[in-house]
């Protein structure tokens, strides 16, 4: 039960960071109809730069770790935001009425480039980050084990929570989110009703990288070690979660989040941690097999 | 209000519109007919901005549009509702309603829903519903209705007949008069029917091929014998 508690726990804040992503490209794929395969390399970008900032503030700047906390998440937004505004003018807009494959292969090539950069301008080795959030609650204890709920797990799962719903009010309520699913599901005709579509394409991508770009702040705080690498699994992972909950659906993402998140956890903690990949991408190639419309996904049976 | 001057326009290498010479007058309802093919649906897109012409020139109350991005034109006071309606699928009609309200300012938003709504009061019970779920003929009153919500100089309504029972089509016309009528707004109406059309329209316009074959007033062009026979007979009721 201790055991069982701890594996649910980790699972839960995993499954927060991969829920993050994953609706980076759910979003941009309901407008596009398009897999943003550089998002995966937004979210490392979102390391970094939290990283570089983190250090900045706190020894250069001297200030408190709040602060620096704080100045972490907010250039992290910034930089993010402004590079997903900057991939999608550059690589993805020249080419929305080019065949399909012409911009899955130029995101390809944005990621490799960004992640090259990312490898000489910062080294290929493994950065460190001391622990700067530490501590926490033990919650059980039994067997000889002790069930922990660390501070930083508590910070990723409200902080998630609170993107998400505030994510959801957006695009629920206000006049921008309602812009965005007029332009998902009609994007001929949200133009001929005034709407700029192609500033929301570019707001959407602007706010999934950012989205990313915080999933890359927490795993720099919680696991503490980053590469340049990291972008290219967790992408595909979050990747997985947006199709297992259904692709194109935002509560879809965040469930699909959750659920990888979970099954990483028991997996490695019940079987093997060596294989834990091998059951996400099970779980990827049974979705697909089994069930492509994901968990929320819907069928397209509406009547038009 | 609207002066179509040499348009063409098409899609890709295919040329729909090969000069085409329009003026629609503040208050009027002019109506474009015309065999299918013939660019009637290509025309009013053009106006709109998408696909661009590639010669001839649009003003919109003297100003020129034609090279204006499409939500700029309709920030100038056009508004279209298009063929096939468009409603969103999966936005209830209230949201629909919203979207159509996306250019005005907020601040009229209650009083220019309270005029739709008392335009089709059909859709104040389905409010909630979503847009997906409607019957055609409701479809096809909100996509009016939300047309209606930017407060637009000129409404151009593309088919608004197309696949709805006769009954309903006569309904619709009666809607679109009124509107002419008493909100002033200027039409600018495309249409198979064109019994029903040519009969609400103060002038009307044969569109052949990407061009203008005949104009005149719609009583003028209901009697013509040639029109009778292209457009009328056998289609009419």
């Amino acid at each position: 039960m201790e055991y069982f508690l701890q594996q649910l726990i980790n699972g839960l804040t995993l499954g927060a960071i991969y829920g993050l992503i994953a609706l980076g490209y759910t979003m941009v794929y309901s407008i596009l109809g398009m897999i943003n395969f550089a998002h995966g390399t937004i979210y490392m970008l979102g390391a970094f730069i939290s990283l570089i900032a983190f250090l900045a503030a706190t020894t250069i700047g001297g200030a408190s770790v709040v602060v620096a906390l704080l100045v972490a998440l907010f250039s992290t937004m910034g930089f993010t935001a402004l590079w997903g505004w900057t991939v999608e003018r550059i690589a993805y807009r020249p080419l929305r009425a080019a065949p399909r494959l012409a911009p899955l292969i130029s995101a390809i090539g944005v990621s490799i480039v960004l992640q090259n950069f990312t490898a000489q301008a910062q080294g290929a080795r493994v950065k460190p980050l001391p622990p700067v959030i530490q501590g926490g609650f033990t919650l059980m204890e039994g067997d000889g084990f002790t069930v922990n709920l660390s501070w930083m797990q508590i910070i990723v799962m409200v902080m998630t929570l609170a993107l998400m719903a505030g994510f959801t009010w957006m695009i629920t309520k206000t006049s921008l989110g309602r812009a965005q699913r007029a332009t998902e599901q009609d994007m001929k005709m949200a133009a001929l009703l005034g709407i700029d579509v192609d500033r929301v394409i570019s707001t959407t991508f602007v706010i999934g990288a950012a989205l990313a770009g915080v999933a890359g702040l927490m795993v720099t705080l919680y696991y503490g070690v980053i590469d340049f690498y990291i972008g290219f699994l967790a992408g595909i992972k979050a990747f997985t979660a947006a199709v297992l909950g259904g692709i194109g659906s935002l509560p879809g993402a965040m469930l699909g989040g959750l659920l990888i998140g979970l099954i990483e956890a028991f997996w490695s903690g019940y079987f093997s941690i060596e294989y834990k990949d091998v059951a996400t991408f099970g779980i990827l190639i049974m979705v697909l097999v089994f069930r492509p419309t994901g968990l929320l996904g819907r069928p397209d049976v509406e009547k038009i | 209000m609207l002066r179509i001057e040499g348009l063409k326009s098409g899609y890709g290498r295919i040329q729909a519109l090969h000069g085409v010479d329009i003026e629609v007058g503040q208050g009027e309802i002019v109506a474009l007919v015309g065999a299918n093919g013939a660019g009637k649906t290509t025309l009013l897109m053009t106006l709109c901005g998408n696909p661009r012409a590639s010669e001839g020139r649009v003003l919109l109350a003297g100003e020129d549009i034609t090279a204006l991005p499409t939500h700029q034109i309709i920030r100038r006071g056009l508004a279209h509702s298009p063929e096939g309606r468009h409603i969103f699928p999966r936005m209830s009609v209230y949201e629909n309603l919203q979207m159509g309200a996306a250019v005005s300012d907020p601040r009229h938003f209650d009083q220019d829903l309270e005029r739709v709504l008392a335009l089709f009061p059909r859709l104040k019970e389905r409010l909630d519903q979503r847009g997906g779920t409607l019957s055609g003929g409701e479809q096809q009153m909100l996509a009016i209705g939300r047309a209606l919500m930017s407060r637009p100089k000129l409404l151009l309504l593309d088919e608004p007949s197309l696949g709805l029972a006769p009954l309903v089509v006569r309904h619709i016309f009666e809607i679109i008069a009124a509107i002419s009528r008493d909100q002033g707004v200027t039409i600018f109406l495309v249409e198979q029917n064109a019994f029903h059309a040519l009969k609400l329209a103060h002038r009307g316009y044969v569109l052949v091929n990407g061009k203008v074959a005949l104009s005149g007033s719609g009583t003028d062009l209901l009697a013509n014998p040639e029109i009778r026979a292209h457009y009328l007979d056998g289609g009419a009721s």
